[in-house]
């Protein structure tokens, strides 16, 4: 699974070099699981018939499983994985906490209780092609997200991570509470849905509602992109990182408010896939160290591949029959993540 | 010692034995506490736990004998006023108990309530969710138990009449691969749900002259991913919503979801049906007119046209 050019040697024309070969090694890895899932499936499509472009879209059974059914869901694990590895990258080093998820600060808590109140109650709005359940649950992670944002931070101060992490930590429990009470007031066969969209689904069905997450995510990953030396000293810890020049209130800032708008777009599109957010960052600092430099992008590269990876056994492994993704991700990331954390202590 | 004091010694050594030997017979009669037997004389006061289940009772006319219902009944509409007592995951045992019923209608799942109501003397009875017979048997059972046999049996023939024409109106014509969907996120295609090979739903969809499109896989219901729905191609779309018909905008925009499946049949053909009406999804003595609205959608052409309207039951 390791790709040949991500080794933990050390090489020693520098950072650069290093981050070219990940980008190159992660980047094929992931090309590869992108380019082979759409090819395998519960049925056999033949690729030819797939592109054959005499044959009227309607006609074309293969076309619509190649182009309804298979890409979108690549392309939306692609996305989803992506974003929340990363976001977990930075969430476990603003917190520097190495159980910090995307999920820790109540984004999904509040993206779920948004989901599940237009599940039970039926209402909503449809903006563009968002359809209700999705727009319900961007706006729940953006309002959980903005409330622990307002209730952490002091102008101009530093964040305190403790405080960081218990207001994260109480709003997760509240909108939990929530939740169960709407579940509790929902009939059977809601809260059976209502479950089900815990457990996560990338079957969106058409290439729409990823191009509308898109925006947000391509933020995020703007943001990211800034992060990478300040968060390297930050996660030594803010004393230390301010004394080199890192400006820490604005890092902290940058850094929360970048994985929370990635964890928003990324559940809002696919439900709160756990695992990925903990397991790809820690896998991926194994093979490749703990430079953020390097850890970002290859997480990036690597999340995607791993989503795609699951996704891929979620549809095949019980066909006709489907297992969540969320099941998947958690049954391959729960085993190997005990192992690395009695293999580390 | 004085004979008074003897004759008292006597008088509550009797006492003592024969209270002691109540007891035990008592302890015999039932081991689990000390509660009256149970009798079975026809229950007066019903509470139910399971709408299905109340609706069956008023459809027997065993209406004003139910003193108690689930959070969840709105059927019939008397059901209103009657005092509400949880439901499947939250029972009120105190309400329960304080409406003083002689009969309790539980879910099969719900041991442990039944368990506590038959330590306390009162008759349970556990429904159990399956398919079209076990409906009609409930209808029998309750029926007995509220003294009300002769109603059941005829609400039992009513049902079986109704069903049994149905059937016959769709008799030898071309039986469509039907996908019977349940449930779906509004305004997308995700989250769907469809009838497996079994249940009351799968049942109704035979009788209605329509071919399960999973009917393979042996579950109450089934999640297809987009791919398998393409693959499996149905020849006619039905969604099945509780509640009352949306306005003509949501109407059209829900059945455009499905544009999304260009390829399937019942897309290309214009044969996906958006049904409303909680009566659709009750396993109850209204599933006659879900057979009823059900074979209309499949087989328009069984129908002559003055008779639109169905059954008015």
């Amino acid at each position: 699974m390791m790709p040949a050019a991500a080794t933990t040697r050390r090489p020693a024309s520098g950072i650069q070099a290093r981050l070219a070969a990940i980008v190159l090694g992660y980047g094929a890895l992931a090309a590869a699981v992108c380019l082979l899932a759409p090819l395998v499936g519960s049925t056999h499509i033949s690729l030819a018939r797939a592109f054959d472009r005499s044959i009227p879209f309607a006609d074309n059974v293969d076309a619509q499983i190649f182009f309804v059914a298979r890409m979108p869901r690549v392309l939306t694990g692609a996305v989803v994985g992506a974003t929340l590895a990363t976001a977990g990258v930075v969430m476990q080093a603003l917190l520097r906490n190495p159980l910090a998820t995307p999920f820790t600060l109540g984004v999904s808590a509040g993206a779920a209780l948004g989901a599940i109140l237009v599940i039970t109650f039926g209402a909503g709005v449809t903006v563009g092609v968002l359809s209700p359940v999705p727009v319900a649950s961007l706006a729940g992670a953006l309002l959980a997200a903005a409330i622990v944002y307002a209730l952490a931070t002091r102008p101009g101060r530093t964040i305190s991570t403790a405080v960081l992490l218990l207001a994260g930590v109480t709003l997760n429990s509240f909108f939990s509470a929530l939740i169960l009470f709407v579940q509790y007031m929902a009939d059977f066969t809601q809260t059976y849905r209502t479950v089900r969209w815990l457990m996560g689904d990338l079957d969106v069905g058409s290439f729409e509602p990823i191009v509308a997450s898109l925006p947000l995510v391509l933020l995020a990953f703007a943001m990211f992109a800034v992060l990478p030396r300040s968060l390297n000293l930050l996660s030594v810890g803010a004393d230390s990182a301010s004394t080199r020049g890192v400006d820490v209130a604005r890092t902290q800032r940058l850094a929360f408010l970048s994985s929370s708008l990635a964890t928003s777009a990324a559940v809002s599109l696919a439900g709160p896939i756990g695992f990925v957010g903990i397991v790809v960052p820690h896998l991926v600092r194994l093979m490749v160290g703990v430079d953020h430099r390097l850890v970002l992008p290859a997480s990036a590269l690597f999340g995607a591949a791993f989503l795609v990876g699951c996704d891929l056994v979620a549809r095949t492994v019980l066909a006709p029959v489907e297992v969540p993704v969320g099941v998947v991700t958690a049954m391959l990331g729960g085993p190997f993540f005990l192992w690395l954390l009695v293999r580390k202590s | 010692m004085a004979a008074r004091q003897k004759e008292l010694i006597a008088a509550v050594c009797v006492a003592a034995m024969l209270s002691g030997a109540s007891l035990v017979r008592l302890a015999q009669a039932n081991p689990t506490g000390f509660a009256p037997q149970i009798q079975n004389n026809p229950a007066r006061r019903i509470v139910s736990l399971v709408p299905n289940v109340t609706e069956i009772l008023f459809a027997i006319g065993a209406g004003p004998q139910v003193a108690g219902v689930s959070s969840y009944d709105d059927f019939p509409p008397e059901t209103k006023a009657l005092p509400r007592v949880g439901a499947l995951l939250d029972p009120d045992t105190e309400r329960i108990f304080a409406l003083r019923p002689d009969l309790v209608i539980v879910y099969g799942s719900q041991t442990e309530l039944e368990g506590q109501f038959a330590r306390a003397g009162i008759r349970v009875y556990a429904y159990r969710h399956a398919g079209i017979g076990n409906v009609l048997q409930t209808i029998r059972d309750v029926a007995r138990l509220a003294g009300r046999t002769a109603d059941g049996d005829r609400a039992v023939r009513d049902l079986q009449a109704q069903l049994d024409t149905v059937r016959a109106r769709v008799r030898g014509r071309p039986r469509p691969r039907t996908m019977l969907v349940i449930g779906r996120d509004t305004g997308a295609l995700r989250g769907v749900y469809v009838s497996g090979g079994v249940g009351f739903l799968h049942e109704l969809l035979d009788i209605a002259g329509g071919d399960d499109l999973f009917a393979d896989i042996k579950r109450e219901s089934v999640q297809p991913s987009n791919e398998t729905m393409i693959v499996r191609a149905p020849d006619v779309i039905v969604e099945l919503w509780p509640g009352s018909q949306p306005s003509a905008e949501t109407l059209q925009r829900e059945r455009a979801v499905w544009n999304l499946l260009a390829s399937v049949p019942a897309v290309r053909n214009n044969r996906v049906h958006l049904l409303y009406g909680d009566y659709l999804l009750a396993a109850g003595p209204r599933l006659g007119r879900a057979a009823d609205t059900l074979a209309r959608a499949l087989h328009p052409d069984a129908f002559p046209v003055a008779d639109l309207k169905g059954p008015s039951r």
